[in-house]
């Protein structure tokens, strides 16, 4: 597992890997924002939350395909399924690689962005606390819809189609926990909800994803 | 520790291949399948390796005793032959890699990224992967493509020196790989009758 888990890390961080290109993409549409909605801060500073979530949610969108798609490619995934490794291992070990390549970066860079959006000081604390705890979700979330899509060519479409409805709750209370923050109020409800999903996610939808695939294989 | 199949039917995309297979295979024997193109022989070592389940028949073996190796290596590009070997002994809980290292030559390759590498090359490293997983029944489908003639005879040498220390081998190959004493199964008799069925709304149940 372990060995999974630092290979699929080796592999991203390497040439053509793809680490990196969510926070681009982060950075991307943060800094695009402004010019698009004009220089009012007072108008950037309420958006802010919601632009940001969506952005992290998208940039997390974007490297979903490449979960299963390369190792599916190269024979890996055959080679891995008959290994001794459970299949519900092999997908939690993936979706984390993939929280890690993707979603920590987002969370470690969401405070920078903020500033780019003028993000008001009391939402730093809750905007980072609420994308570290929403992003896990993003990644499980989309490790099974990378599952039901892997032997698709160009399932990008498809992938997206199946994962967006889905993402949707992780986005509702994300985004509303850093509005909360911004505007002062009690984050609690929100936080809880948030977290709720994460570890419901976290809980039941390896089972799932590690089931898809096997059929996947056939 | 063998691997026993009794009236096996397999299908691919829905469709019956082959049935009322029986094939067994015991420590230090060698099967080789023979049969024309599109018969089904990957699908019944995919089968046999447990990555689709068959339509009827057993199947008696230990998963944990086999190991399969398709048409694709499962080779990373970006990684090294040292680093993708290790991978592979680390999954299978293994940790020597000098010994498949040695058995296909690839001791001036170990720092070259796998995606450097000649076709030959990436299919010894691939075939290597055999040794590190310390499993006794190989599963392997067309293991000799793209390799030349000293790689078959390095490839049928590791075949023999692992039968030799009570190991197993079902191989599906159009060569002859110079294993004296392997037995020889032609599928082609168990192809699978076409479906006639009944009634026009039962094709497509």
């Amino acid at each position: 597992m372990i060995a999974l888990l630092t290979r699929d890390l080796k592999l991203a961080m390497r040439a053509g890997g793809g680490f990196g290109l969510g926070l681009a993409f982060f950075l991307i549409v943060v800094t695009l924002v402004p010019f698009g909605v004009g220089p009012q801060s007072d108008l950037l500073s309420k958006i802010a939350p919601g632009i940001l979530w969506l952005g992290a949610l998208l940039a997390c969108l974007l490297s979903l395909d490449r979960v299963f798609a390369l190792d599916w490619e190269d024979g890996s995934l055959d080679l891995l399924a008959t290994s001794p490794l459970p299949m519900e291992g092999i997908v939690t070990i993936k979706a984390l690689a993939h929280w890690l390549t993707t979603g920590l970066p987002l969370v470690l860079a969401a405070p920078l962005f903020g500033l780019l959006l003028s993000l008001p000081t009391p939402g730093y604390a809750p905007l980072v606390l609420s994308l570290l705890l929403g992003t896990p979700a993003l990644s499980v979330i989309g490790t099974f819809g990378a599952a039901l899509t892997v032997g698709l060519k160009r399932g990008g479409l498809l992938l997206s189609l199946l994962v967006l409805p889905l993402y949707v709750p992780t986005l509702i209370f994300g985004a509303e926990m850093a509005r909360r923050g911004v505007e002062g109020l009690d984050t609690t409800t929100p936080l809880l909800m948030l977290a709720g999903i994460t570890c419901g996610t976290i809980a039941l939808l390896p089972f799932a994803s590690a089931a898809v695939l096997k059929v996947n294989l056939r | 520790m063998g691997l026993n199949v009794s009236n096996l039917t397999i299908a691919r995309g829905g469709i019956k291949v082959l049935e009322g297979l029986n094939l067994s295979l015991e420590a230090g024997q060698a099967l080789v399948l023979r049969g024309p193109n599109g018969v089904g022989k990957t699908t019944l070592l995919r089968t046999i390796a447990g990555l689709q389940p068959p339509i009827e028949g057993t199947i008696k073996a230990d998963p944990e005793t086999m190991v399969y190796a398709g048409h694709a290596d499962g080779l990373k590009p970006t990684l090294t032959v040292e680093e993708n070997l290790t991978f592979w002994a680390s999954v299978f809980a293994t940790s020597d890699i000098d010994a498949a290292i040695d058995a296909f030559h690839l001791d001036a390759l170990r720092t070259r990224p796998a995606g450097a590498l000649s076709a030959g090359q990436k299919r010894r490293l691939g075939l290597a992967r055999l040794l590190v997983t310390g499993r006794p029944i190989w599963i392997l489908d067309e293991p000799t493509v793209s390799l030349d003639v000293d790689a078959v005879r390095m490839f049928a040498d590791t075949v023999r020196h692992h039968l030799g220390q009570g190991g197993s081998a079902l191989i599906a190959t159009h060569i002859d790989l110079g294993l004296p004493d392997a037995g020889i199964l032609d599928v082609g008799p168990y192809r699978a009758r076409a479906m006639n069925p009944d009634d026009f709304d039962e094709a497509f149940l």
